[in-house]
């Protein structure tokens, strides 16, 4: 699905990526843990193609298209969907609205019809509930004003309705209550399949607990480090970081 | 890096932009009492009137162009100007659309405006002014059953010389400022409504101007009369070719709301505004202002997209007690577009309220400028103004600047102001990028977000025109 091959990058000329090697096979859900300013965040936008971010060696093949080959929409249109960590508010724009122009837009470029009003309303109204957001969440702007908390679940929400091939969680468990995080993970479990694999970055072990991946990585100095089973982030949890060879 | 993205590809698209090739009756450029004797004569205008714009020209040439405004633009020599052109077909007066010049009633096909009845936006009567002269007004039957009268302006000097007489220059006095003398003396033609007692107008109204010819100017000239407790929606729309040198536009327009009638005048502007460097493009000198009588109420909704230059004040006096003015503005400045905009609210009687929403939005090298005036008379007991303006900036070559003034002479009076400045930021363009919205798309969506206030404030029929135009004039605006 996803073939990642000695990939670095920089930002503002200060290399960050530095040779990072992942391959990720359909329906697979792969954990990254890491400490902070490691470049979990990073690989993702890179992977999503956020301007500013250089790729200056190594390849991203998403199904076997080149992802670098792509502007950053095309690569949302191909399948890519990426839940920020930091989302950011669209004032003005009605979450209703972004929602179905994104969707539209995903779908004409694989080509099918856009849902129609009623029809996609419905959906929305579905993905709200799932999360367990209140329909009024959609008439309000983009994340304009919500919680840390609804504006990671409102992530998460667009993920349901954009149905990706890949889908990369930045820190979609941070910030959320306790039972928030089984809602959440409960989402990303129905949306599990043979067809669609996750990168679900993440500090926290316990939300492997819900969400069990089939690997678990720790991403240091820009490179993975370590890659096990979920065992892993179990010796994580109580080792830290600090043992593992090339991690700050 | 993201400015850079931004900023990337300026260029636009002008639809409008085509010319109609037809032989016309145009003046030599220049201006002298010949040219406005002739323009009289050729409208067959009583002898009155041919007086008003003779006294008005010897005033005019004692005065000179404001320079207060916050737009540059090279002096304009009026005897550069043409001031009157016209399809020849047109000088035999058709008496209905049969008669017209076909490849006149094709320019207005083209540009979306089928004056054939069938073909029209049912419930929506257009003049067609084409140059200096109205090519066909529709509906006027149905809405003369209502009593509504909708005519060109040149037609009322001559069918209704009462109404015109009384009421011209009474809003807008002939030296109220240069371009207002100018157009005083020079106006070629326009709209003249007046809906009678209690009637409210069975349809909207619009005119639809267009330019031309090159080296002329256009100077319309319109008149609306809402007589007591009546009501009526009018709208007006405009586009002209794309040329290399700047054309003038100086308009003049006067609403009239007596007791307890209901004015709604709504402009969507897209004269052609320049190419991508600055080159050509309209001078939109505008003058616009109503007078509201007791509880009367105005309102005017203006989405300006287009011109080189505009300087546009659309205002209102509020005479009467209780009567209400407001002012819904989108004003959107593109590549080397300068645009000084703004209201005037003139609280004369008690309790007269006021409320202006205004929303500039600024991309590449443009100016954007929002100029406003409150103003509260000794007698104003009670009156209140909420103003609120918002500026949106896409890439940082542009600005925004807002110019509130305000003049309060009554102590009970209660004026409120915010503002404020936004951008679009590359977070948001890769947010939607993310989600599979391509940039622009995604600068249309927030932009129209942005205006939806004022959207709201259009007739239906032209809210989504206005969205669309919106979306055809960033066009570029993003890399
Ligand atoms: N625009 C930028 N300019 C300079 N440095 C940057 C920029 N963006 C990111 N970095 C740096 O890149 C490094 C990696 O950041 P990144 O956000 O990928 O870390 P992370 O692993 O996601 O950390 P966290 O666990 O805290 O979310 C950090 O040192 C950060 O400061
Ligand atoms: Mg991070």
């Amino acid at each position: 699905m996803l073939k990642v091959e000695g990939l670095c990058a920089s930002v503002e000329g200060k290399a960050i990526l530095k040779g990072l090697t992942l391959d990720i096979g359909p329906g697979e859900v792969h954990a990254i843990m890491g400490p902070n300013g490691s470049g979990k965040s990073t690989f993702g936008h890179v992977l999503s193609g956020r301007p500013g971010y250089e790729v200056t060696a190594g390849s991203a093949l998403l199904d076997g298209k080149d992802l670098f080959d792509l502007e950053t929409e095309e690569r949302a249109q191909s399948g890519l969907f990426l839940a920020f960590q930091y989302p950011v508010e669209i004032p003005g724009v009605s979450n209703m609205e972004f929602l179905k122009a994104s969707v539209d837009a995903v779908r004409a470029a694989q080509g099918l019809e856009p849902y129609d009003n009623v029809g996609f309303m419905k959906r929305a109204r579905e993905a709200c509930t799932a999360v367990n957001l209140s329909h009024d969440f959609l008439k309000r702007g983009v994340n304009e004003g919500f919680s840390g908390g609804e504006k990671k679940r409102n992530e998460l929400m667009q993920m349901m309705l954009l149905e990706p091939k890949l889908a990369i969680l930045d820190e979609t468990d941070s910030g959320l209550d306790i039972d928030a995080l089984q809602v959440v993970a409960a989402g990303v479990n129905a949306m599990r399949s043979p067809d669609r694999s996750f990168i679900v970055v993440t500090h926290y072990q316990r939300l492997l607990d819900y969400i069990e991946p089939d690997f678990v990585h720790v991403l240091a100095g820009g490179k993975i480090v370590r890659s096990g089973g979920k065992e892993l982030a179990l010796e994580l949890e109580s080792k830290g970081y600090a043992w593992l060879e090339g991690a700050a | 890096m993201a400015n850079e993205h931004i900023n990337a590809v300026i260029e636009r698209e002008y639809t409008p932009g085509f010319t109609t090739n037809i032989e016309s009756d145009t003046l030599p450029p220049g201006l002298d009492e010949s040219v406005i004797r002739t323009i009289s004569a050729r409208k067959d205008e009583p002898e009155w009137l041919l007086e008003w714009r003779l006294a008005a020209y010897q005033k005019w040439q004692a005065m000179s162009p404001p320079a207060w405004a916050k737009v540059h633009y090279p002096e304009i020599d009026p005897n550069s100007i043409s001031y009157y052109s016209a399809p020849k077909s047109m000088a035999d007066k058709p008496k209905s659309l049969d008669e017209v010049d076909p490849e006149l009633l094709a320019t207005y096909e083209k540009l979306g405006i089928p004056l054939h009845e069938q073909a029209m936006l049912a419930g929506v009567a257009v003049d067609a002014v084409f140059d200096s002269v109205s090519v066909a007004t529709t509906f006027r039957e149905n809405l003369a059953e209502a009593g509504v009268i909708f005519c060109s302006i040149s037609e009322a000097a001559r069918e209704y010389p009462e109404l015109v007489r009384k009421y011209l220059g009474s809003v807008v006095p002939v030296t109220d400022n240069y371009y207002a003398a100018l157009n005083s003396a020079v106006y070629s033609d326009g709209s003249f409504v007046y809906i009678p007692k209690g009637v409210r107008c069975p349809m909207e109204l619009s005119t639809y101007f267009r330019i031309n010819e090159s080296k002329t100017g256009q100077f319309e000239r319109t008149l609306i009369i809402a007589d007591e407790a009546s009501h009526v929606s009018y709208l007006e729309g405009c586009t002209a070719p794309m040329r290399d040198e700047n054309q003038l536009h100086a308009a003049v327009v006067e609403l009239i709301a007596l007791d307890d009638a209901e004015i709604k005048y709504s402009t969507v502007q897209n004269w052609y505004p320049g190419d991508a460097e600055g080159k050509g493009g309209i001078y939109n000198f505008v003058t616009k202002r109503g007078v509201a009588h007791h509880r009367a109420k105005i309102s005017w909704t203006q989405v300006e997209t287009g011109s080189a230059v505009t300087w546009k004040y659309p205002s209102c006096v509020l005479k009467g007690d209780d009567s209400i003015g407001e002012f819904y503005s989108v004003a959107l400045t593109h590549n080397h577009q300068q645009a000084d905009t703004g209201t005037k609210m003139i609280h004369l009687g008690r309790n007269t309220k006021s409320t202006i929403i205004s929303k500039g939005i600024s991309a590449g090298q443009s100016s954007n400028a929002y100029r406003g005036l409150v103003r509260m008379s000794p007698r104003a007991h009670g009156a209140r103004n909420y103003t609120q303006c918002d500026s949106l900036l896409i890439g940082d070559r542009c600005a925004a600047h807002t110019f509130p003034y305000i003049e309060s002479k009554q102590p009970s009076a209660v004026i409120e102001h915010e503002a404020t400045t936004s951008k679009v930021s590359d977070d948001q363009l890769y947010l939607c990028q993310q989600r599979g919205i391509d940039p622009e798309k995604a600068v249309s969506m927030i932009v129209n977000g942005f205006c939806k206030e004022v959207f709201k404030e259009l007739p239906m029929e032209f809210a989504m025109e206005a969205g669309k135009l919106l979306e055809v004039s960033l066009e570029g605006s993003v890399g």
